[in-house]
């Protein structure tokens, strides 16, 4: 893709509203928790808006002008994000958000393919998204949850993967972190875990907002992510599966739209992806998650990884001037392997009362558990506080978390 | 909110009164705030008239939940148990002296909901939710 003008951050920042309002005491929006969600630009608002002002109606049965409309722009948004992700529209399934394309993966595939004594591979950093779903499945057919293990930088110990990978049914990873932001080796496992005859999940909720993603490359079985993590809407998020698998896999939820015919005993299903969106979808999220991934392509994820990678060093090299007062970063500290998050706690200050202070000065940043409890236990830390950084941050926005936390400092006399 | 970090709320969190255990406790109760993760102990001793002679607290997590804690095991002490079952979360709000952003509610409340745990003898409502 060509682009004809590269823009800055300051401009792309203008086209999020939210940003031109103050904070209630007065200070300017620093807004550092795109990790849990990101903002969303006016184009994704205006496209919500016109939907229900313009052309709102079901979409696949009607025969007026809207419907047809309303049907065409939902699959043609499914037809961008399936672009996006270099896979063809019919092997993208909509859903609510990753959490629902796992449990789908898990309820639909998992029940008719894992049974007693398989084994399900995670690692140790997954996301509580990409893990309950497999305990429950483990519980429910016997099979065990294994996991690849993580070192004391948070980095995956690769040496045992091979045995780990023996009779493994299923291979489920992230591929960002949410905590500390590593990206996976997803070059070096993949390929492994099909050679072992794995089944190949990955969460890409990290991911698909901040890297190049392309499934074809990867060569992963499924891959799911969410809309809103990515300037588009809530509510919407979809599921990449391979054609093959989507088509011999039983549906998950069921009633319309998912059928082809219907009796009162039997049933004959709709072809994928339709075949595993029961009910009336989310149309007008699928319609704004489009006009998202128009904004992040017209931006180029090539531009918008180079900035990320530009505001964590200088992240980075910020809060290295706060060591004096106990200021901690935890995981790889470096951004060519890590997505724009950090991972950071003040001294022995709790991290809820470092996010209250920063709040006081107009910094969102997450502080907690960040749903990874097992590995917030492994590591040793009660919580931490996490700055994540997306296309619309700025060198500002780092000092502005800098001198908060200064403030913070000085307010607990470190 | 910055006003809720005073001197007497770290001083209270950097050096919590009434931290550690009892002996032989008469009641005592543990709970977790599942936002945070903090978590709090509290064990009191009561006299054969039923007033808490002692009270001793532990845990760990964010100033405010400890701060409050550690102000309300003063509070405490003297009164009957029968008292601290029915305390409301007024008891909290006056020791700490202003306002909490709602978001920082629980936090403070922890250590009120475990007391009156320890009182009652079965989980008490979050205060905040009565
Ligand atoms: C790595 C990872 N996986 C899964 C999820 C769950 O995403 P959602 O809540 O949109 O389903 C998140 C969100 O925080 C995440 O960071």
């Amino acid at each position: 893709m060509i682009h004809l003008r590269e823009r800055s951050a300051q401009e792309i920042r203008a086209d999020f509203p939210i940003f031109a309002r103050p904070t209630s005491r007065g200070k300017r929006l620093v807004y550092l928790d795109s990790a849990a969600t990101s903002q969303k630009p006016q184009s994704v608002i205006d496209a919500l808006d016109t939907y229900y002002r313009e052309y709102n109606a079901n979409i696949h049965r009607g025969v007026y002008e809207i419907a047809a409309h309303a049907t065409e722009a939902f699959e043609a948004a499914r037809a961008r994000v399936a672009r996006f992700i270099n896979c063809a529209p019919g092997e993208l399934v909509w859903t609510r958000n990753t959490t629902e394309s796992i449990n789908l993966v898990a309820y639909a595939w998992g029940h008719a393919n894992v049974h007693a004594g398989d084994t399900i591979l995670l690692t140790e950093l997954e996301h509580h998204s990409n893990l309950v779903p497999w305990q429950l499945l483990a519980q429910r057919t016997g099979a065990t949850v294994r996991f690849i293990p993580i070192d004391e930088r948070g980095m995956l110990v690769l040496d045992g993967i091979d045995r780990l990978l023996e009779g493994c049914k299923i291979l489920s990873i992230a591929h960002v972190g949410n905590t500390l932001g590593t990206i996976q080796p997803l070059d070096t496992i993949i390929p492994r875990a099909r050679a072992a005859g794995a089944l190949v999940v990955v969460d890409g909720a990290q991911a698909a907002p901040h890297l190049p993603v392309d499934v074809a490359a990867l060569d992963c079985d499924f891959y799911a992510f969410s809309a809103h993590k990515m300037l588009g809407p809530t509510g919407i998020g979809a599921l990449y599966g391979r054609r093959s698998l989507l088509e011999s896999m039983p549906p998950f939820l069921s009633g319309g739209d998912m059928i082809r015919t219907v009796a009162y005993d039997r049933t004959t299903f709709n072809e994928p992806p339709w075949k595993f969106e029961a009910g009336t979808s989310n149309i007008a999220d699928a319609i704004a998650f489009g006009s998202a991934i128009d904004y992040l392509a017209d931006v180029g994820l090539g531009w918008i990884r180079e900035h990320e990678k530009r505001i964590t060093r200088y992240a980075l090299e910020r809060l290295m001037t706060l060591a004096a007062h106990g200021l901690v970063v935890y995981g790889p500290k470096n951004p060519n392997h890590t997505g724009g998050v950090l991972s950071f706690n003040l001294g022995d200050v709790h991290a809820h009362d470092v996010a209250s202070i920063l709040d006081t000065e107009g910094v969102c940043v997450r502080a907690g558990h960040h749903c990874t409890m097992p590995l917030m236990e492994k590591m040793g830390w009660h919580s931490t506080a996490r700055a994540s950084f997306y296309l619309y941050n700025t060198e500002e926005d780092v000092d502005a978390l800098a001198l908060a936390l200064e403030k913070a400092a000085r307010i607990f006399k470190l | 909110m910055e006003d809720f970090y005073r001197d007497y709320i770290l001083d209270h969190y950097r050096n919590p009164r009434n931290f550690g255990h009892l002996e032989n406790p008469t009641v005592s109760a543990e709970e977790l705030n599942p936002l945070c993760g903090d978590v709090i102990r509290m064990e009191l001793r009561v006299d054969g008239d039923g007033i808490v002679r002692d009270v001793r607290f532990s845990g760990k997590g964010c100033a405010i939940s400890q701060a409050s804690a550690s102000m309300l095991t003063e509070s405490a002490i003297g009164m009957p148990l029968e008292a601290v079952a029915r305390l409301s979360k007024d008891v909290v709000l006056e020791n700490v002296g202003i306002g909490i952003s709602p978001t920082r509610m629980k936090c403070a409340m922890l250590g009120l909901r475990v007391l009156k745990t320890a009182a009652i003898g079965s989980l008490a409502a979050w205060p905040d939710e009565e």
